[in-house]
């Protein structure tokens, strides 16, 4: 066996429904989870004689994307059909960009963008019930409702190199989509939607191996694992000698399986060719002018903000940035003083996330921006130890309020200077005759025997640090 | 008292409008004839008359229209003479029908085609092939020959048709009618059942230019439901000037009467005297790349074709052949519903853009179009008008070119150069040859529909044809 | 110039049932309409543009407003197979 190392090359090609009022070249409305096929016209149903007109919108959403992306935006676009029959595919063609899309280039993070493009979804396919038999065999219903609703195609450059990476990456990218508000980004319904490019390489070389097509994988952790599987099986068939063959393949996050999708048998030739039912579209000032004025702040921007302006770590900076809602708490609460800053994002990150469901939006919780930052300060101030500042936190976390009141009202607040904790100490060494002789002897070992007394004693509001302190000046150390 | 239906569809709107004839009659006289044909020009007729409401106020105050079976009119069958959409009713009716039944053009019936409008003497209906009025063992021509038909036997006082490569101009002239095919954009393709798209065009068949004028005239304008449609920049006007005085005419220079009937180039030549005697200048322009138009055309249109048919799968509506996989229901539905012709198009256009022969064909023929569209705008440089015989011979017997599919395209060799350019080209009669009707074909730039119509009406005037022999 | 191996793969592309005589009458016409067509192959345009529109009309584009949709029953009306409010086909896996 060789000691060859492998790494993986990914490329992601990723679908985002637009989130238009309207259809791409229809004016039916959207449709979620509306009873079948009462959301179409004879344009999303190919009636014959019926035209496709796009959507003015969805030109203005995948100009945002470009610019976002750092994108080039092409002056003149066209659309293209790609001919394939199927049933979720009513006129048999999409009507798709081809080699003139909308944006060219691009970057998000360290991985570039190779183009955005815009086209329209396939209708669902629905496998029909018990009765739904046709001759003896399965048979599946066409609900139109989805077809026709804008996509935008983002297609990577095989930048990313292992499967967290890519997952990471992907996260990135959908923060950055759900800032823009261009969709809602969200993998379990479908509205964003991830293939990848995979192929394997000795390390330390350039050209591309074979790359297969992993299709929908509908969660970060199915993309995640699925990359691996398939990098793992590429990776066992060279090693054995064998070579990767070019196909699409589907991962099974249950079985962890990957199946072939296509026989080579039937495979593909689309037929492009310019959509003759549609003009191009020709960028004018106004469009780009419109695009930009609706830019956000985006998570990337932001997160270099926060290190910059307010010193944060990176984790932290893009923890907040890519999680908006976050973002926005930690902003509310240190209210544009940087003093806090850090302390406020650890709090925030760590103590406050962890005592909240998964994905939660703090600014949902009974404890106020307000209130946190002030905690965080009394903790600075040192009016109140990190144990006790937790456990005021479980009280506004409870039942909100203001943490000074809580702190007095519980009596949580710190045993300030020497004189109130000397005479404890005191008194703990005398309980502890044969500590405070081990002590003195220099064996400084169980002096966390004292510190746990203290702590008893002052139920937890007293300075581990002043204990030790004391314990020395006392024993003469 | 007159039967009115002698009346061309203006004086019958005139009579209309000054009260002295009652829209109801007029509408069953026609509805009578139609229902009464023989020449199986429709494959729908009206029940009865519409109520009138206020019809005569209208621009077309209350004349009846026949429409070509591939504009979908909601409700009524709309088949593209095509069994795969047999008892099809859509749930729309197309713009320009919608136009014109606003402008007071009742839908009278509609008319026999060409499967998919593919074909130029009608006989690739699926529904049977029209008979020409004038000799009822020839074709009308196609792939509008029902509405040339009706139009010529009196039947309708006028008719819509389309025109991919001569479809309306074609058989316009095999019947001795006129026949306009405006400006590609000028008229609203949404409700059309396509055929190719960067090609197809509806336009007026009429009994004259007057009527030409005044249908055009209510069908044309921009329709936001059409990408590709377009205002006409001024209003068609009906023509009035019996002179050409200054006109200047351009004959292509490959024009020689070599593969042209000798009574058909021999109308053409006098015609042309005709326009001379009229003030008319007539001189040679080059047009070097129409001698291709017909090749790119067959590359084109039916590369457009075969995609815009694929929509016939037997899911959502027509035709659906039992089979117990996906596939074979395909290919099933698909090889009973298409006749041969469109099954020859759909596979040259699939084989045209197929991987590996797209630049060979589809990407040439495109290039190809350029060129054409340039030495038309050159030759216009020069000329007002580019005039040629509509088609190269008289209508042919049924049956004579169905053998070879070469020979039946190279009908519109002087109608598809045109097409591809996308400019506008009127036929009108210019006399007989063996008592069958001859056209004579005027293209112009785009939107010079009035300048056409203009020519034309004059030319008209002075031919005097007599179209009495093709009523019924 | 075009086989029955060619033709049936194009046949298969267009989703076309074509019988053993249609296969090779369908081989013989396309053969002499491509051999008219070949006339274009010898132009010399790659420098020149292809065209897809004779009018060039740039942004025919649509404010994102919503139509009426078609009721279901309509929508359904001319399918030759429906079931439960949908469009029944064989299945693709069959
Ligand atoms: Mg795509
Ligand atoms: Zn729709």
């Amino acid at each position: 066996m060789s000691a060859i190392e492998y790494e993986t090359v990914i490329g992601l090609e990723i679908h985002v429904q637009l989130q238009t009022k309207t259809k791409m070249f229809c004016g039916c409305p959207l449709s979620f989870g509306d009873p079948p096929n009462t959301h179409t016209c004879p344009v999303c149903l190919a009636l014959p004689g019926s035209l496709p007109v796009t959507n003015a919108e969805a030109i203005h959403f995948g100009l945002m994307m470009g610019m976002a992306l750092g994108s080039e935006l092409a002056p003149r676009s066209i659309f293209h059909r790609k001919n394939y029959f199927y049933p979720d595919s009513p006129k048999a063609y999409q009507i798709s960009q081809y080699d003139e899309p909308l944006c060219l280039g691009g970057r998000l993070g360290d991985v570039r963008i190779h183009r955005v493009h815009l086209e329209e979804d396939a209708a669902k396919l629905v496998h029909a019930g018990g009765s739904g038999r046709l001759h003896g065999s399965d048979a599946s219903v066409v609900d139109f409702n989805r077809g026709g609703t804008p996509l935008a195609e983002i297609v990577t450059e095989p930048d990313l190199r292992d499967a967290t990476a890519a997952a990471e990456w992907l996260r990135m990218l959908r923060s950055t989509l759900r800032v823009l508000g261009v969709s809602d980004v969200n993998m379990e319904e479908g509205s964003l939607r991830c293939d990848a490019n995979i192929s394997i390489r000795p390390v330390g070389t350039t050209e591309l191996g074979t790359k297969t097509e992993l299709k929908n994988m509908n969660s970060f952790r199915y993309i995640e694992r699925g990359i691996r599987a398939e990098a793992a099986r590429q990776e066992a068939i060279v090693r054995a000698g064998g070579r990767v063959e070019q196909e699409t393949l589907h991962f099974d996050p249950r079985t962890e399986a990957i199946t072939s999708l296509r026989s080579k048998e039937d495979a593909h030739d689309y037929r492009y060719f310019p959509e003759p039912d549609l003009t191009p579209v020709a960028i004018s000032a106004e469009m780009l002018d419109r695009a930009k004025a609706a830019l956000p702040e985006l998570p990337l921007a932001r997160a270099e903000r926060f290190e910059r302006d307010l010193g944060l770590h990176a984790e932290s900076a893009r923890l907040l940035a890519f999680r908006p809602e976050l973002g926005d708490y930690f902003e509310a609460a240190i209210d544009g003083d940087g003093a806090n800053a850090q302390p406020v994002a650890n709090w925030l990150g760590n103590e406050l996330l962890s005592r909240l469901e998964a994905d939660a939006d703090p600014a949902q919780s009974n404890v106020a921006p307000v209130a946190l930052a002030k905690l965080v300060a009394m903790v600075s101030a040192k009016q109140v130890t990190q144990g006790g500042a937790r456990q005021v936190l479980d009280k506004l976390i409870a039942e909100g309020g203001d943490p000074e009141r809580i702190v007095e009202a519980e009596g949580l607040g710190a045993v300030g200077g020497s004189d109130e904790l000397a005479p404890i100490v005191e008194a703990a060494l005398a309980a502890n005759p044969d500590v405070a002789e081990k002590l003195r002897g220099g064996d400084m070992k169980p002096i966390g025997v004292i510190v746990g007394h203290v702590m008893r004693e002052t139920k937890g509001r007293a300075d581990g640090g002043e204990i030790t302190r004391l314990v020395r000046s006392q024993l003469g150390l | 008292m007159t039967d009115v239906t002698t009346l061309t569809a203006k004086q019958a709107a005139d009579a209309v409008a000054a009260g002295d004839l009652d829209a109801t009659e007029l509408f069953e006289a026609y509805r009578a004839k139609a229902a009464a044909d023989e020449l199986n020009a429709f494959t729908w007729v009206a029940d009865n008359a519409p109520e009138s409401n206020g019809a005569t106020q209208l621009p077309l105050a209350g004349v009846p229209l026949a429409v070509k079976d591939l504009f979908c009119t909601e409700g009524v069958p709309s088949q593209s003479g095509s069994r795969i959409l047999e008892g099809y009713l859509p749930p729309y009716s197309a713009s320009v029908v919608q136009r014109l039944t606003a402008a007071g053009a009742p839908l009278l019936a509609k008319t026999n085609q060409d499967e998919f409008a593919m074909g130029s003497s009608n006989e690739n209906s699926g529904y049977g092939p029209v008979l020409n009025p004038w000799d009822r063992t020839r074709v009308p021509g196609g792939s509008s020959g029902g509405s040339a038909a009706a139009v010529a036997s009196g039947a309708a006082p006028w008719a819509l048709g389309t025109d991919t490569g001569g479809s309306i101009r074609q058989p316009a002239a095999l019947t001795g009618i006129v026949g306009l095919k405006p400006t590609y954009g000028s008229v609203s393709r949404y409700g059309m059942i396509a055929f190719a798209s960067s090609l197809d065009q509806a336009g007026p068949l009429t009994r004259d230019v007057t009527d030409a004028a005044l249908l055009y005239g209510q069908m044309t304008g921009r329709d936001p439901m059409d990408s590709t449609s377009l205002q006409h920049p001024e209003a068609i006007v009906l023509p009035t000037a019996e002179r050409l005085d200054g006109l200047r005419l351009g004959v292509p220079e490959a024009i020689t009467g070599e593969g042209i009937e000798p009574g058909v180039f021999a109308r053409f030549e006098e015609t042309l005297k005709l326009a001379q005697e009229l003030g008319a200048t007539v001189q040679r322009v080059g047009l070097p790349h129409a001698e291709y138009g017909l090749s790119a055309y067959y590359v084109i249109a039916p590369a457009e074709a075969s995609s815009n048919l694929a929509r016939f799968d037997g899911v959502r509506y027509g035709l659906r052949a039992e089979a117990s996989d996906l596939l074979s229901m395909y290919t099933k539905t698909r090889h009973d519903g298409f006749g041969d012709e469109v099954k020859r198009r759909i596979m040259l256009g699939t084989y045209a853009l197929s991987s590996g022969y797209y630049d060979a064909y589809y990407g040439k023929a495109q290039r190809v179009r350029t060129k054409i569209a340039e030495d038309y705008r050159n030759a216009f440089e020069t000329v007002d008008l580019i005039v040629t015989p509509t088609a190269p011979t008289v209508a042919f017997a049924l049956g004579a070119k169905t053998a070879d599919p070469l020979e039946m395209y190279l009908n519109d060799l002087f109608t598809v150069p045109i097409s591809l350019a996308g400019i506008p080209a009127i036929s009108i009669p210019a006399g007989l040859s063996d008592n069958l009707p001859v056209g004579f074909q005027m293209a112009g730039p785009a939107f010079s529909e009035n300048r056409i119509l203009g020519a034309a009406y004059a030319l008209e005037r002075a031919i005097g044809f007599d179209a009495t022999a093709g009523r019924v | 110039m075009i086989d029955r191996e060619q033709v049936l793969h194009v046949a298969k592309l267009a989703r076309l049932e074509l019988s053993d005589e249609e296969v090779g009458r369908m081989a013989s016409e396309l053969s002499s309409v491509l051999g008219h067509i070949e006339t274009i192959s010898k132009l010399a345009l790659d420098d020149v543009a292809p065209t897809s529109h004779v009018v060039e009309v740039a942004n025919a584009l649509r404010a994102d407003v919503e139509t009426p949709c078609l009721p279901r029953d309509v929508a359904l009306s001319q399918a030759p197979a429906v079931q439960d409010d949908g469009f029944l086909v064989p299945s693709p896996q069959a």
